[in-house]
């Protein structure tokens, strides 16, 4: 009898992929939206966030932590799959295939932008109003729009399809019914929230959000 | 009613278990009917490749001839699948063939399953019922639980699952969707279920069902139509219900 430790590790790679991480994802697009509101809303949005209490045992504990094991353990798992997709052309074998190819980009742009947005932000001591400005200045790049949008598309469908298969994975949608009711589920919050990220983007790239800031 | 008179096929052939494969095309004389069995003894017949040169006779396995024993899995224009159900007519020329290549290959399309029945040894796929003494007749079982576990017992071990999974490879030691259906199988029935646990920590252990990334693809290729990925999501409930029994239990 061995010792389980890979039943438990996949498992723990599952359950961190839903919460805290895919918890933070929505969570975060949520907030980004904000900019859509202007400005001066997404810097206060970002300055009550600051606020919260045990806000750096959070980051570390809740998002980075989990997140370094999902993507690190995610990485290992993506590439120990042979993709078969030109045999097997089904639906769910294409979502195989692009949950292990969004996944290592999600994980790839993460590093990016933490390091140009959170480490910026620690290095530099920036203030709510600081990042706005800096983030504004990342995206006045249309190449950088393109990419965080792509990369934002990616976060969302490896999230959105990732909860199918947890649901699954858990035991929770069992008959192909069910596992089919599912898939409708989670493509209607793929497209959602998908709307909210690329929407934040949008408007962080659009020259009025930067006039705003000068006044 | 067909106009074509020959067959054309491309066997993917190995001489052994370590030596490199290759390709050999054979065009034989087209009868009516006919299926992969039936074309590979045309050629054993007559072992003369596309080039005219007189060759070894391809070795393959088969048994039942009529999809119930397994023994006859290769790949056939890229899917896996059993030769004597495949029929000539309905598919596309040149044929492809190939051996199931995730399983070692011993020679041309005969392959070792040998992984699939340690994996079923594994798993404990069967109920103990031998003691000292009379046991006596088992409980009755439910008749919904019979047709469900009627659906399970199609397994033939043939090994096609194993080939359509993106998870089992070189790189991986996933045991297989089939190993899962024959857990459910033995765990639903009234006297295996009193063994259930002790297949469960074998199925929870290294390569076993956690290594399932859910693409499904082994419910499609299944030539019996085993509902494999409903085995694998119903077993994925019973090992959270096993894993915090454990945790809470012990």
């Amino acid at each position: 009898m061995g010792t389980k430790r890979s039943f438990f590790n996949r498992r723990l790679h599952s359950l961190l992929g839903v919460i805290p991480v895919g918890f933070f994802l929505v969570e975060h697009l949520f907030v980004n939206y904000k900019a859509t509101e202007g400005a001066q809303a997404f810097t206060e949005q970002v300055e009550w966030l600051w606020g919260m209490p045990f806000l750096t045992a959070l980051e570390i504990f809740g998002i980075f932590l989990p997140l370094m094991y999902h993507g690190i353990y995610g990485l290992y798992i993506a590439f120990q799959a042979k993709n078969n997709v030109n045999n097997f052309g089904t639906f769910r074998n294409y979502m195989f295939m692009l949950q292990r190819v969004t996944g290592v980009i999600t994980l790839v742009f993460v590093m990016w932008h933490l390091w140009e947005t959170r480490i910026y932000k620690e290095i530099h001591n920036l203030s709510a109003a600081d990042l706005t400005e800096h983030m504004a200045g990342i995206l006045s790049n249309p190449i950088v729009v393109v990419i965080y949008i792509i990369a934002i598309i990616a976060a969302v469908f490896h999230f959105s399809n990732g909860m199918w298969s947890f649901l699954v994975s858990w035991g929770i949608t069992i008959g192909p019914r069910a596992q089919r009711v599912s898939t409708y589920v989670w493509a209607v919050v793929f497209v959602m929230v998908s709307y909210l990220g690329v929407s934040a983007v949008i408007a962080f790239a659009d020259p009025s959000f930067a006039t705003q800031l000068a006044q | 009613m067909s106009e074509q008179t020959t067959v054309h096929l491309i066997v993917t052939r190995q001489d052994g278990p370590d030596t490199a494969p290759y390709k050999e095309e054979f065009h034989i004389p087209y009868r009516k009917n006919m299926n992969i069995i039936s074309a590979f003894m045309e050629i054993q017949r007559n072992p003369v490749n596309s080039n005219g040169d007189k060759v070894a006779p391809i070795q393959w396995e088969s048994n039942c001839l009529e999809e119930v024993c397994g023994a006859c899995s290769m790949v056939i224009n890229g899917k896996p699948r059993q030769a004597c159900t495949a029929l000539i007519d309905k598919l596309t020329q040149p044929i492809r063939v190939e051996p199931m290549q995730t399983f070692p290959v011993m020679r041309d399309l005969v392959i070792d399953r040998g992984r699939m029945f340690d994996a079923l040894k594994r798993v404990k796929a069967w109920i103990p019922i031998d003691g000292s003494y009379d046991l006596g007749p088992a409980p009755r079982q439910a008749e919904i639980d019979r047709q469900w576990r009627y659906e399970l017992s199609k397994c033939m071990t043939c090994g096609v699952c194993l080939q359509a999974c993106p998870n089992v490879n070189s790189d991986s030691n996933f045991i297989g969707p089939f190993a899962v259906g024959q857990v459910q199988l033995f765990n639903s029935h009234p006297t295996g279920k009193m063994n259930k646990d002790e297949r469960m920590d074998a199925l929870l252990d290294d390569g076993g069902l956690q290594e399932c990334g859910n693409s499904q693809n082994c419910v499609q290729a299944c030539p019996k139509g085993i509902p494999l990925t409903t085995a694998i999501a119903a077993t994925n409930r019973e090992a959270t219900k096993h894993m915090f029994k454990k945790w809470l239990t012990f």
